[in-house]
């Protein structure tokens, strides 16, 4: 268990200091970029949803998966509106790629769990993921915006991913 | 008679609504319930209007009410009994709000 919990721990970590952190360093990232981050990582944790519904027993934690995929689909839909309205087309990015290329190896690692040791790395994740996104939106992502509706967004987002990560603690206190 | 007209069908109750009752709108916008106290009498019924793009719920944390706020819907509950009912969104636990109930 404990090195289950190493694992979401060590995900957040890297995602910072490979992922989103270097991005930030090297180049001051644009608006068609960060729309593709968000989005990505909207997406990375609707896979994870997908995976939690198939393969947990447990009702908190279906019930938390499916709200994941509620919120971050009815998020990508405003902000693929947004794009849409603001005639930006998100771009691809090392960030972006780095999350991608993480969220992957983690969904291979929880795809050989089962029953409660899937429930508790499943959640541990989401409470680092979102945790480490949170950082991420807050002291880089948000800051760097240059359009306010997207700037706006992005900090109801926040808001939202906030509650997700509260929410995602409780049900990893009621595992225990 | 309009009063037993107006009743409403609660769980287990029938409650007659006092001709004075009172509908009490609370804003969720922005991931938080707008205000977040509110007080009201037994009878009256809040009513919770969803301006966000997410649903939300209305979760007493003592289970006595647990209203499902869709994204720009509303959702309602007419109060029965007296007391204080602080209550949460389930989806977003750091949404907090208190319906302090007289007689
Ligand atoms: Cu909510």
């Amino acid at each position: 268990m404990k090195s289950l919990n190493r694992l979401g721990i060590a995900l957040a970590g890297l995602m910072l200091t490979t992922g989103l952190g270097v991005a930030a360093e090297t180049a001051k990232l644009t608006d068609p970029q960060i729309a593709h981050i968000a989005y990505t990582a909207d997406n990375v944790d609707i896979e994870a949803a997908k995976l939690a519904l198939k393969t947990s027993k447990t009702k908190a934690v279906q019930d938390f998966a499916e709200n994941m995929i509620r919120d971050h689909e009815a998020v990508n839909k405003q902000a693929l509106a947004l794009v849409a309205k603001l005639k930006v087309t998100p771009e691809d990015n090392p960030t972006s790629q780095a999350l991608t290329k993480q969220a992957a190896a983690t969904q291979a690692h929880l795809a050989t769990l089962k029953g409660a040791a899937f429930d508790k790395a499943y959640v541990d994740n989401e409470v680092a993921y979102h945790h480490a996104v949170n950082g991420a939106l807050e002291t880089t992502l948000i800051p760097a915006t240059q359009s306010a509706e997207l700037k706006d967004l992005l900090t109801t987002g926040l808001k939202i991913f906030k509650g997700h990560e509260e929410h995602a603690r409780m049900v990893a206190g009621k595992l225990k | 008679m309009l009063a037993l007209v107006g009743g409403l069908l609660l769980p287990g109750v029938f409650l007659p609504v006092a001709a004075s009752a009172e509908t009490i709108t609370v804003k969720v916008s922005k991931l938080a319930f707008v205000p977040a106290s509110v007080t009201a009498k037994i009878g009256d019924t809040i009513e919770w209007a969803n301006a966000d793009f997410v649903d939300h719920t209305a979760t007493a944390t003592d289970k006595a009410f647990d209203v499902k706020l869709p994204a720009g819907k509303t959702g309602s509950v007419t109060l029965s009994q007296a007391g204080t009912f602080p209550y949460f969104c389930r989806v977003h636990p750091m949404m907090k709000g208190t319906i302090a109930v007289t007689e």
